[in-house]
């Protein structure tokens, strides 16, 4: 439970914290002692990483995860204009093959805004609200949302300038998320429009994909420029209500990434590409609660630490009932 | 100097205030009622329309005329909303059952509705009278709308089911009566008289008259005659769109029917 309420807290914004002593399992303990004082050990992992260097392995996860996003994203498009009628709609609202999906911030906009309830929206709700429970909340923005994609492209082309010292990221305060679900929450509410869908720039990209581009992609242009040469997914992960709201959704989610203390030889490289490397905060030496510790709410299940880890200590796990209880 | 903390604050700041300070611009087009917008059948009044619209196109999927386009970012708060320009494809309810309202997952078209007599999206308003063939006591010959436009309408006597472009569906009229004759709410008047209401459904009937041509008294027994605008108007916008003189001479008024 604890656990839970400090994964939510992450989620919020708070810094993680340093577990005391008494927070760590004794097996846990052992391990951290070990680890500390395995001089061969330590070697291995500077040849295990100069060999690295040398033969970067493909990142198997993020293509599969690109096709199926984009799938997703073509199913939308291709329902309509060749009128198969699979996936009707938008992001923000949809019917698929007939059942009624909502975008679980686009429909708590609009009952916020319009007061009223229709029993399709709540339908389509609780059905998007058990599909990323199921499926671990955020996973829709790394697996689905077209603005992560063309974040993770800008990302790239910023971590390129970054090396050649052309751009620096600055860092924002991961606080600002909470603030501004709150504050268009409240703006909903109080001015009775859907304040926040007018800049989503999920919802911009997804309208822009089926129903053809408008001046609208200009703001979702002018975000993706302030990544590239100011600030690291700067959208993801400082401001976005959408992931907010996933990321509660997926708070208690069964579907997991898990990280193995015994096996890990904290090197860090999970860390430096994970687009929420708080996250992963018990990956550093020491810091690991338990010999197996489940990674937090704000993960969005994009699986880049999985690809990217040396030892395979970052593992995708679906909890079992048994697990849950 | 200022410290790293202050200044991931201010910045933080900066960013912030941005991201609101620019979703807030949309009041501007909002409460300046920049662009007054026919909506879509069912269309709540507007400002529960836009509270309650969740933007994601399943009324314009379902319109077998096209009709429906979303609004883009100059509706401020409106984009991603739905809305007919009538002048170049009106509602002309080819689909007989509201399939828009029926695909509206929030209620934003209400689904209090069920035929096309009982939408209330504008009322047409003869604007450029002197501009009316009708007035003039002219008739007309040839595409209502030229050869390159690409609006569409359900003509009965053609096609039951699929509506064709009108510039595939020339006429040859005595005396223009366009607007009248491919009003959707006299064309249902008429199957009704004639014992024949869509799908069999009297409930489909529409109870008022939508638009008239009436004689006009020029005291030289002439025919001039011109169009009058009847209760029985929804504001599809058929009239707006069929008319073959530029600029058009009705317009959709919404602002009278949706109390915009």
């Amino acid at each position: 439970m604890s656990r839970l309420i400090d994964s939510v807290a992450e989620l919020f914004g708070r810094d993680p914290r340093r577990p005391a002593p008494d927070d760590i399992t004794p097996p846990a303990r052992e391990v951290h002692a070990r680890q500390r004082n395995d001089r061969e050990r330590i070697e291995n992992i500077r040849i295990e990483l100069a060999h690295k260097a040398k033969h970067k392995p493909p990142e198997k996860l993020r293509r599969i995860r690109w096709l199926v996003l984009l799938a997703v994203n073509l199913l939308f498009v291709l329902s309509y204009r060749l009128d198969i009628q699979l996936l009707e709609g938008a992001l923000t609202a949809s019917r698929f093959a007939g059942f009624h999906m909502a975008d679980l911030n686009s429909a708590l906009q609009v009952m916020l805004a319009f007061k009223h309830v229709l029993i399709n929206l709540l339908i389509g709700t609780t059905t998007v609200f058990v599909l990323w429970w199921l499926l671990g909340g955020r996973t829709f923005c790394s697996w689905v949302c077209p603005y992560h994609l063309l974040a993770e492209w800008a990302e790239m082309l910023h971590l390129k300038l970054a090396a050649r010292r052309l751009v620096k990221d600055h860092p924002f305060d991961r606080r600002a998320r909470t603030l501004l679900w709150l504050l268009f929450a409240v703006l909903a509410f109080a001015t009775g429009y859907t304040v926040f869908e007018t800049i989503s720039p999920t919802g911009i990209l997804s309208r822009a994909l089926i129903y053809g581009p408008g001046v609208a992609l200009a703001w979702v242009g002018a975000l993706l420029l302030v990544e590239i040469f100011y600030s690291r997914r700067a959208w993801c992960r400082y401001a976005c209500p959408i992931g907010l709201t996933y990321g509660l959704v997926g708070a208690t989610s069964p579907l997991r990434v898990t990280y193995n203390l015994e096996s890990c030889f904290h090197e860090g490289e999970c860390r430096k590409v994970c687009l929420v490397p708080h996250v992963l905060d018990t990956v550093i030496k020491g810091r690991a609660r338990d010999l197996n510790v489940d990674i937090g709410a704000d993960c969005t299940r994009c699986g880049r630490c999985v690809d990217t880890c040396p030892t395979g200590s970052l593992t995708f796990r679906f909890k079992g009932l048994g697990d849950l209880l | 100097m200022l410290s790293r903390a202050r200044r991931r604050f201010l910045r933080t700041l900066a960013y912030g205030a941005t991201v609101v300070g620019v979703s807030l611009a949309g009041f501007v087009p909002v409460l300046a009622r920049w662009n007054r917008r026919l909506r879509p059948p069912g269309a709540l009044k507007e400002d529960e329309f836009l509270a309650s619209c969740i933007k994601c196109g399943q009324c314009v999927q379902v319109c077998p005329v096209e009709a429906i386009r979303l609004a883009d970012i100059g509706d401020g708060f409106g984009v991603g909303t739905p809305h007919i320009d009538a002048r170049d494809q009106a509602c002309d309810f080819s689909c007989d059952g509201l399939q828009c309202v029926l695909a509206c997952p929030t209620g934003a078209l209400t689904h209090e509705i069920d035929y096309p007599h009982q939408a209330d999206m504008a009322v047409a308003r003869v604007a450029r009278p002197a501009g009316c063939l009708a007035v003039q006591g002219k008739g007309f010959h040839g595409q209502a709308r030229g050869p390159a436009f690409e609006g569409k309408l359900r003509y009965n006597e053609v096609d039951r089911w699929n509506p064709i472009p009108v510039r595939d569906h020339p006429y040859d009229l005595e005396l223009c009566d366009l607007c009248v004759r491919q009003c959707p709410i006299e064309i249902r008047i008429a199957q009704c008289e004639a014992g024949k209401p869509p799908s069999g459904d009297r409930n489909q009937c529409p109870p008022q008259h939508a638009i008239e041509l009436r004689p006009l008294d020029d005291g030289e027994g002439g025919r001039r005659m011109q169009p009058v605008i009847l209760d029985g108007c929804v504001g599809c916008g058929v009239c707006e769109m069929i008319c073959p003189v530029e600029p058009g001479v009705i317009v959709m008024d919404s602002s009278e029917s949706r109390g915009v």
